[in-house]
């Protein structure tokens, strides 16, 4: 999808009284390469529509990188072509990618549908048009930096370095989906704020 | 959640009208302001949340629980069974019984169990009119933009967000207007316009943007015709397919639902259009030069005129799903089959999208038709569509008026799905091979 751009979310302005960055770095990913056009069938295959997403997972892209399921280690990221996600509305396509441990999906374009479900269930989507110069099997590092602007709001800005890239910039992001990542997804987002109104009403 | 928008910060005082496309028209009263700017980000008030069996209950039900909450409001949601009918095997017959016990202790008002395909059944029984901001489990949910309804698929979770707070967030959309001069031809219909539309802007062209159907070879559509159009903006990757109401429309929810007074009907009319001055992306298409279409595996993308194609050979010809086996589609194939027998070798499976449409066809003759000809009529649900229950086997070649033919979606991996219009499919049955259906018309 074309990117979330310069969303204002009430929630943050409040404590934007300047802009102020913090810069974060995680630890190295291996890179998995896929083609453009990955579609939900490839992620979560209708047959296996009927099972728990811990089965379903099993079967994750094997209609086109039958090792993907048994070889993928938690923390690896999925660099993919554009298009990534378009297709079914099942959210098990996203959910299998978490269950794996992927850790992130970079792509220069996703399906809009997928990308609201993958921040539903804290998969972290990051669109970056210069995706096609990472490589397979090679290692990169993903850099986010927080930023508290008067008018955006709070958003958060990603870059990636891999070997021969050292600034691969990423759509930024608002922070309403950042929390869905952080709280690791929508449920644990809702969970805290019923919680945090039940209080309210004591 | 409530976030700020654009226009909220607006100077107060100095009121020009902006003009509105009829998505950020529906966005703005959804979010309860006058208007709003192509990016903002607003939540949106949901009048109406669809889910089915795949989707629904299963689903939200654990989620629901460990909440400790409760539906918002259980007058606007509705409850479709028709992804896991009829239950094939004991995993299907388990997910149809938590489905419908669920249902009870939920106490839906609206629940249609196994009587057709949620897109086709919600417009049916009323549930749709110009104005209403609706969500549903599903990707073909766009279908409701037919009715000038904002409608958009969403996943299992984001849904149980919208039956907690009956809101949902929502980036104001740039408008891609699909303007569709001339006449189509006898033969060519809107699931061509929709093949030939998705081959020019690739599967996701639309980058989640709402696509807006006008000029006059849309307005001369049907409402199924038209909901053919939205219903495929899924495989656009728009999210929605939006037509601005008219008087067919209006017509066609008369039938549906008592209530509608001649004031409301001339007032959805007068607002709920793309103003003239609104800005949007325009692609110009001519109906009059258009061929069916047909689209080659494995992606809908790969369409191309039926004249380009050389000798395809099939063994299997389906007529089936939200996309192609609504009335109209059975009548179109009755056309081409009337008094005519399948090649030998091949099987023709038809799926009508509805059981009261299914009843309207078998008055009409329409289903004899199909019968006499050969076609063995298979439950009114999702079918080989969905691929969850009923599959293709190894090695078919299918040529199907469905809406996706992905590799593995409707079979094995070496199953070939061709896409075209239910009158294509039919014209192929006859033949055993691809054949365009204005050779017989």
């Amino acid at each position: 999808m074309s990117a979330l751009k310069n969303a204002n979310d009430a929630s943050s302005a409040s404590s934007a009284s300047s802009s102020k960055a913090t810069t974060t770095t995680n630890p190295a990913s291996k890179v998995w390469r896929l083609p453009k056009d990955i579609d939900t069938d490839n992620l979560a295959p209708g047959a296996y529509m009927k099972l728990p997403v811990s089965e379903i997972a099993k079967h994750t892209l094997e209609s086109i990188r039958q090792e993907f399921a048994s070889s993928v280690k938690a923390g690896d990221v999925i660099v993919a072509g554009p298009n990534f996600g378009i297709g079914s509305s099942r959210e098990q396509a996203a959910g299998v990618l978490v269950e794996l441990g992927v850790r992130a999906v970079i792509a220069p374009s996703f399906s809009g549908l997928f990308f609201r479900n993958a921040f539903n269930l804290g998969l972290l989507l990051l669109t970056c048009e210069q995706a096609e110069l990472i490589k397979e099997g090679e290692h990169i590092l993903i850099k986010q930096e927080t930023k508290d602007d008067p008018l955006l709001g709070k958003h958060h800005h990603f870059w990636l370095e891999c070997e021969k890239q050292k600034d691969l910039q990423c759509s930024s992001i608002p922070d309403f989906l950042m929390q869905m990542i952080e709280h690791g997804g929508l449920m644990n987002v809702l969970k805290s704020k019923i919680s945090k109104a039940s209080t309210s009403l004591l | 959640m409530t976030y700020a928008t654009r226009s909220d910060m607006g100077v107060k005082g100095t009121h020009t009208p902006k003009p509105q496309t009829l998505a950020q028209k529906l966005i703005a009263k959804s979010a309860g302001v006058d208007t709003v700017s192509t990016g903002d980000i607003v939540t949106a008030r949901v009048d109406l949340a669809m889910f089915h069996d795949s989707s629904g209950p299963r689903r939200l039900k654990p989620m629901l629980d460990s909440l400790g909450a409760k539906i918002w409001d259980t007058s606007k949601v509705v409850l479709v069974l028709d992804h896991y009918v009829p239950a094939s095997d004991a995993q299907s017959k388990q997910i149809v019984q938590i489905t419908r016990d669920t249902a009870k202790e939920w106490r839906l008002k609206n629940v249609i169990d196994s009587e057709g395909i949620c897109h086709v059944v919600l417009p049916e029984r009323g549930h749709l009119k110009p104005g209403m901001f609706c969500v549903g489990g599903d990707s073909h949910s766009p279908t409701g933009g037919a009715f000038g309804t904002y409608m958009f698929g969403i996943g299992a979770t984001e849904m149980l967000g919208v039956i907690v707070t009956g809101e949902i967030w929502v980036q104001v959309p740039q408008t891609l207007f699909m303007n569709w001069s001339g006449q189509l031809s006898r033969g060519v219909c809107a699931k061509d316009m929709m093949l030939h539309m998705i081959a020019r802007l690739g599967m996701n062209g639309g980058a989640y943007q709402a696509v807006e159907f006008v000029g006059p070879a849309v307005r001369a559509l049907s409402m199924q015709e038209r909901m053919t159009l939205s219903n495929m903006s899924a495989e656009l990757g728009s999210q929605v397919g939006l037509i601005a109401p008219d008087q067919i429309t209006i017509d066609y929810l008369r039938n549906t639902r008592a209530d509608l007074t001649d004031e409301w009907c001339g007032q959805a009319l007068a607002h709920w259009y793309s103003d003239p001055e609104s800005q949007g992306v325009r692609y110009e298409f001519d109906a009059s030069t258009l061929s069916p279409q047909v689209a080659a595996p494995h992606s809908p993308a790969n369409s191309a005129p039926i004249e380009s194609y050389g000798r395809e050979r099939f063994n299997v010809a389906y007529i089936g799903a939200c996309t192609g086996a609504k009335l109209e589609d059975l009548r179109a194939a009755a056309k081409i089959l009337k008094g005519r027998k399948v090649a030998s070798g091949l099987k023709l499976l038809v799926a009508p999208a509805s059981a009261r449409e299914q009843q309207v066809a078998k008055e009409e003759g329409v289903i004899k038709c199909l019968e006499d000809a050969g076609a063995t009529l298979l439950a009114n649900s999702c079918g080989a569509c969905a691929g969850y229950g009923f599959n293709f086997q190894e090695h078919d070649r299918v040529i199907s008026s469905t809406a996706r033919n992905f590799k593995a979606r409707m079979g094995p991996a070496s199953v070939d799905v061709f896409l075209a219009s239910a009158y294509t499919v039919a014209a192929s049955a006859l033949k055993g091979e691809l054949c365009d259906p204005r050779e017989y018309l």
